[in-house]
Protein backbone atom coordinates (compact mmCIF):
# COMPACT_ATOMS: atom_id res chain seq x y z
CA UNK A 1 0.00 0.00 0.00
CA UNK A 2 1.27 3.48 -0.84
CA UNK A 3 1.78 5.69 2.23
CA UNK A 4 -0.33 8.83 2.60
CA UNK A 5 1.08 12.15 1.46
CA UNK A 6 1.32 13.28 5.07
CA UNK A 7 3.32 10.19 6.09
CA UNK A 8 5.56 10.64 3.04
CA UNK A 9 6.29 14.29 3.75
CA UNK A 10 6.90 13.52 7.42
CA UNK A 11 9.50 10.91 6.44
CA UNK A 12 11.23 13.39 4.11
CA UNK A 13 11.26 16.07 6.81
CA UNK A 14 12.74 13.56 9.25
CA UNK A 15 15.59 12.76 6.84
CA UNK A 16 16.29 16.22 5.40
CA UNK A 17 15.09 18.57 8.10
CA UNK A 18 11.99 20.73 7.70
CA UNK A 19 13.75 23.78 6.26
CA UNK A 20 15.67 21.90 3.57
CA UNK A 21 12.69 19.75 2.66
CA UNK A 22 10.47 22.79 2.19
CA UNK A 23 12.99 24.17 -0.31
CA UNK A 24 13.08 20.84 -2.16
CA UNK A 25 9.29 20.61 -2.23
CA UNK A 26 8.92 24.11 -3.67
CA UNK A 27 11.44 23.51 -6.48
CA UNK A 28 10.78 22.73 -10.13
CA UNK A 29 13.65 21.12 -12.05
CA UNK A 30 13.77 20.27 -15.76
CA UNK A 31 15.75 17.29 -17.05
CA UNK A 32 16.54 17.47 -20.78
CA UNK A 33 17.34 13.98 -22.06
CA UNK A 34 16.29 10.90 -20.10
CA UNK A 35 19.10 8.47 -20.89
CA UNK A 36 21.88 7.36 -18.58
CA UNK A 37 22.28 10.80 -17.06
CA UNK A 38 18.71 12.04 -17.09
CA UNK A 39 16.97 8.92 -15.77
CA UNK A 40 19.41 8.76 -12.86
CA UNK A 41 19.19 12.51 -12.16
CA UNK A 42 15.38 12.32 -12.11
CA UNK A 43 15.36 9.40 -9.67
CA UNK A 44 17.81 11.12 -7.31
CA UNK A 45 15.75 14.32 -7.37
CA UNK A 46 12.44 12.51 -6.92
CA UNK A 47 13.83 10.61 -3.95
CA UNK A 48 14.96 13.92 -2.45
CA UNK A 49 11.38 15.11 -2.66
CA UNK A 50 11.73 17.75 -5.37
CA UNK A 51 8.22 19.07 -5.90
CA UNK A 52 8.01 18.99 -9.66
CA UNK A 53 10.09 17.45 -12.44
CA UNK A 54 9.80 18.47 -16.10
CA UNK A 55 11.03 15.41 -18.03
CA UNK A 56 11.90 15.75 -21.71
CA UNK A 57 12.99 13.11 -24.23
CA UNK A 58 11.77 12.29 -27.75
CA UNK A 59 13.16 8.75 -27.77
CA UNK A 60 11.97 5.28 -26.85
CA UNK A 61 13.58 2.73 -24.53
CA UNK A 62 15.91 0.45 -26.49
CA UNK A 63 17.47 -2.83 -25.42
CA UNK A 64 20.91 -1.17 -25.66
CA UNK A 65 19.89 1.42 -23.05
CA UNK A 66 19.26 -1.00 -20.22
CA UNK A 67 22.91 -1.42 -19.18
CA UNK A 68 22.94 2.10 -17.72
CA UNK A 69 19.52 3.73 -17.89
CA UNK A 70 16.83 3.42 -15.24
CA UNK A 71 14.28 1.46 -17.27
CA UNK A 72 13.12 -2.14 -17.15
CA UNK A 73 13.17 -4.91 -19.76
CA UNK A 74 9.39 -4.80 -20.04
CA UNK A 75 9.58 -1.08 -20.96
CA UNK A 76 11.51 -1.60 -24.20
CA UNK A 77 9.73 0.25 -26.99
CA UNK A 78 7.97 2.73 -24.71
CA UNK A 79 8.68 6.46 -24.75
CA UNK A 80 11.31 7.18 -22.10
CA UNK A 81 9.44 10.18 -20.71
CA UNK A 82 6.35 8.05 -20.09
CA UNK A 83 8.21 4.98 -18.82
CA UNK A 84 10.22 7.13 -16.40
CA UNK A 85 7.04 8.73 -15.04
CA UNK A 86 5.72 5.25 -14.26
CA UNK A 87 8.96 4.32 -12.51
CA UNK A 88 9.04 7.57 -10.56
CA UNK A 89 5.46 7.10 -9.46
CA UNK A 90 6.51 3.82 -7.83
CA UNK A 91 9.59 5.42 -6.23
CA UNK A 92 8.23 8.80 -5.15
CA UNK A 93 4.46 8.95 -5.64
CA UNK A 94 4.03 12.57 -4.56
CA UNK A 95 6.56 14.17 -6.90
CA UNK A 96 4.63 15.90 -9.68
CA UNK A 97 5.95 14.87 -13.09
CA UNK A 98 5.48 16.71 -16.33
CA UNK A 99 6.61 14.47 -19.24
CA UNK A 100 7.22 15.76 -22.76
CA UNK A 101 7.89 13.47 -25.73
CA UNK A 102 9.64 16.04 -27.87
CA UNK A 103 13.07 17.11 -29.09
CA UNK A 104 14.19 20.35 -27.44
CA UNK A 105 15.17 23.06 -29.91
CA UNK A 106 15.11 26.83 -30.38
CA UNK A 107 11.41 26.82 -31.20
CA UNK A 108 10.09 25.06 -28.09
CA UNK A 109 12.74 25.46 -25.39
CA UNK A 110 11.34 28.56 -23.77
CA UNK A 111 7.86 27.14 -23.41
CA UNK A 112 9.10 23.76 -22.14
CA UNK A 113 11.54 25.19 -19.63
CA UNK A 114 9.92 28.43 -18.49
CA UNK A 115 8.66 27.05 -15.16
CA UNK A 116 11.94 25.39 -14.20
CA UNK A 117 14.19 26.98 -11.59
CA UNK A 118 17.09 24.76 -12.62
CA UNK A 119 17.72 22.91 -15.89
CA UNK A 120 19.82 19.75 -16.26
CA UNK A 121 21.39 19.10 -19.66
CA UNK A 122 21.48 15.31 -19.96
CA UNK A 123 21.75 14.67 -23.70
CA UNK A 124 24.25 12.22 -25.15
CA UNK A 125 25.11 14.11 -28.34
CA UNK A 126 27.87 16.74 -28.00
CA UNK A 127 26.29 19.18 -30.45
CA UNK A 128 22.93 18.97 -28.66
CA UNK A 129 24.71 19.66 -25.37
CA UNK A 130 26.35 22.78 -26.80
CA UNK A 131 23.09 23.89 -28.42
CA UNK A 132 21.10 23.68 -25.17
CA UNK A 133 23.86 25.40 -23.21
CA UNK A 134 23.92 28.28 -25.67
CA UNK A 135 20.13 28.50 -25.79
CA UNK A 136 19.55 28.47 -22.03
CA UNK A 137 22.37 30.82 -21.11
CA UNK A 138 21.54 33.29 -23.89
CA UNK A 139 17.75 33.34 -23.74
CA UNK A 140 16.95 32.32 -20.13
CA UNK A 141 19.41 34.30 -18.02
CA UNK A 142 17.49 33.71 -14.78
CA UNK A 143 17.89 29.90 -14.93
CA UNK A 144 20.67 27.72 -13.60
CA UNK A 145 22.06 25.17 -16.07
CA UNK A 146 23.82 22.00 -14.94
CA UNK A 147 25.42 20.33 -17.96
CA UNK A 148 27.58 17.24 -18.37
CA UNK A 149 30.55 16.41 -20.54
CA UNK A 150 32.84 13.40 -20.29
CA UNK A 151 31.69 10.27 -18.47
CA UNK A 152 32.38 7.54 -21.03
CA UNK A 153 34.80 4.66 -20.63
CA UNK A 154 36.14 2.88 -17.59
CA UNK A 155 38.45 5.63 -16.30
CA UNK A 156 38.71 6.46 -12.62
CA UNK A 157 35.54 7.61 -10.94
CA UNK A 158 37.57 10.28 -9.19
CA UNK A 159 38.00 12.14 -12.49
CA UNK A 160 34.30 13.01 -12.52
CA UNK A 161 33.84 16.41 -10.91
CA UNK A 162 31.71 19.53 -10.89
CA UNK A 163 33.02 22.87 -12.08
CA UNK A 164 31.33 26.25 -11.92
CA UNK A 165 31.95 27.93 -15.28
CA UNK A 166 29.84 31.07 -14.73
CA UNK A 167 27.46 32.25 -12.04
CA UNK A 168 24.62 30.14 -13.45
CA UNK A 169 26.44 27.47 -15.47
CA UNK A 170 27.87 24.33 -13.88
CA UNK A 171 29.59 21.51 -15.77
CA UNK A 172 29.96 17.95 -14.47
CA UNK A 173 32.11 15.14 -15.86
CA UNK A 174 35.77 14.55 -16.62
CA UNK A 175 35.58 16.97 -19.57
CA UNK A 176 37.35 14.70 -22.05
CA UNK A 177 36.03 11.11 -22.22
CA UNK A 178 34.07 10.95 -25.47
CA UNK A 179 31.96 7.84 -26.01
CA UNK A 180 33.27 7.60 -29.57
CA UNK A 181 36.87 7.34 -28.36
CA UNK A 182 36.19 5.37 -25.20
CA UNK A 183 33.91 2.91 -26.94
CA UNK A 184 31.87 2.29 -23.83
CA UNK A 185 29.57 3.86 -21.27
CA UNK A 186 29.16 2.00 -18.01
CA UNK A 187 26.34 2.53 -15.52
CA UNK A 188 28.58 3.30 -12.56
CA UNK A 189 30.55 6.10 -14.25
CA UNK A 190 27.45 7.62 -15.86
CA UNK A 191 25.69 7.46 -12.49
CA UNK A 192 28.62 9.27 -10.87
CA UNK A 193 28.17 12.13 -13.32
CA UNK A 194 24.38 12.09 -12.90
CA UNK A 195 24.87 12.16 -9.14
CA UNK A 196 27.13 15.21 -9.47
CA UNK A 197 24.42 16.94 -11.49
CA UNK A 198 21.60 16.01 -9.10
CA UNK A 199 23.69 16.99 -6.10
CA UNK A 200 24.52 20.36 -7.65
CA UNK A 201 20.79 20.92 -8.14
CA UNK A 202 20.09 20.22 -4.46
CA UNK A 203 22.92 22.50 -3.34
CA UNK A 204 21.72 25.37 -5.53
CA UNK A 205 18.18 24.95 -4.16
CA UNK A 206 19.68 25.27 -0.69
CA UNK A 207 21.57 28.43 -1.68
CA UNK A 208 25.00 26.75 -1.76
CA UNK A 209 26.44 27.97 -5.02
CA UNK A 210 30.09 27.06 -4.63
CA UNK A 211 31.46 23.69 -5.70
CA UNK B 1 47.50 39.33 -24.00
CA UNK B 2 44.37 37.21 -23.85
CA UNK B 3 44.16 34.21 -21.54
CA UNK B 4 42.34 31.22 -23.01
CA UNK B 5 42.07 27.99 -21.00
CA UNK B 6 45.00 29.19 -18.92
CA UNK B 7 47.26 29.96 -21.86
CA UNK B 8 48.36 33.53 -22.65
CA UNK B 9 47.89 34.35 -26.34
CA UNK B 10 48.82 37.43 -28.35
CA UNK B 11 45.47 37.69 -30.10
CA UNK B 12 43.93 40.96 -28.85
CA UNK B 13 42.04 42.59 -31.72
CA UNK B 14 40.82 39.33 -33.21
CA UNK B 15 37.22 38.23 -33.03
CA UNK B 16 36.27 34.96 -31.39
CA UNK B 17 35.47 33.53 -34.82
CA UNK B 18 38.93 34.51 -36.08
CA UNK B 19 40.54 32.88 -33.05
CA UNK B 20 38.50 29.68 -33.47
CA UNK B 21 39.49 29.39 -37.12
CA UNK B 22 43.10 28.95 -36.00
CA UNK B 23 42.23 26.12 -33.60
CA UNK B 24 40.96 22.56 -33.81
CA UNK B 25 37.71 23.35 -31.97
CA UNK B 26 34.47 22.19 -33.55
CA UNK B 27 32.31 25.31 -33.31
CA UNK B 28 29.16 23.23 -32.89
CA UNK B 29 30.47 21.46 -29.77
CA UNK B 30 31.69 24.33 -27.64
CA UNK B 31 30.53 27.04 -25.29
CA UNK B 32 32.72 30.06 -24.55
CA UNK B 33 32.92 31.87 -21.25
CA UNK B 34 34.49 35.32 -21.32
CA UNK B 35 35.18 37.20 -18.11
CA UNK B 36 32.52 35.25 -16.25
CA UNK B 37 29.77 35.41 -18.87
CA UNK B 38 28.79 33.05 -21.68
CA UNK B 39 29.26 34.52 -25.15
CA UNK B 40 26.26 33.50 -27.29
CA UNK B 41 27.25 31.78 -30.53
CA UNK B 42 25.49 34.53 -32.45
CA UNK B 43 28.10 36.97 -31.09
CA UNK B 44 31.29 35.07 -31.98
CA UNK B 45 31.65 37.06 -35.21
CA UNK B 46 31.34 40.43 -33.50
CA UNK B 47 33.10 39.86 -30.18
CA UNK B 48 36.57 41.40 -30.39
CA UNK B 49 39.08 40.10 -27.86
CA UNK B 50 40.90 42.73 -25.84
CA UNK B 51 43.95 42.67 -23.58
CA UNK B 52 43.34 41.07 -20.16
CA UNK B 53 40.30 39.11 -21.38
CA UNK B 54 40.07 35.72 -19.71
CA UNK B 55 38.22 33.04 -21.66
CA UNK B 56 37.42 29.42 -21.27
CA UNK B 57 36.44 27.30 -24.24
CA UNK B 58 34.27 24.47 -22.94
CA UNK B 59 34.32 21.48 -25.30
CA UNK B 60 31.44 19.07 -25.07
CA UNK B 61 32.10 15.40 -25.74
CA UNK B 62 29.51 12.71 -26.46
CA UNK B 63 27.93 10.35 -23.96
CA UNK B 64 25.09 10.58 -21.51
Amino acid sequence: MIPTREAWMEALRERHGTELQEKFTRATVAVCGLGGLGSNIAIALARAGIGRLILIDFDKVDITNLHRQQYKAAQIGRYKAEALVDNLREIAPYTVTDPHVVKVDETNAKELLQEADIICEAFDNAECKAMLTDLVLETMPDKYLIAASGMAGIGSGNEIRTRRITKRFYLCGDGVSDVQDAGSLVASRVMLCAAHQAHTVLRIINGQYDV
Amino acid sequence: MVKINGELLDIAGKTITEYLEETQYNGKRIAIERNGEIVPKSQYDTTVLINDDVLEVVSFVGGG
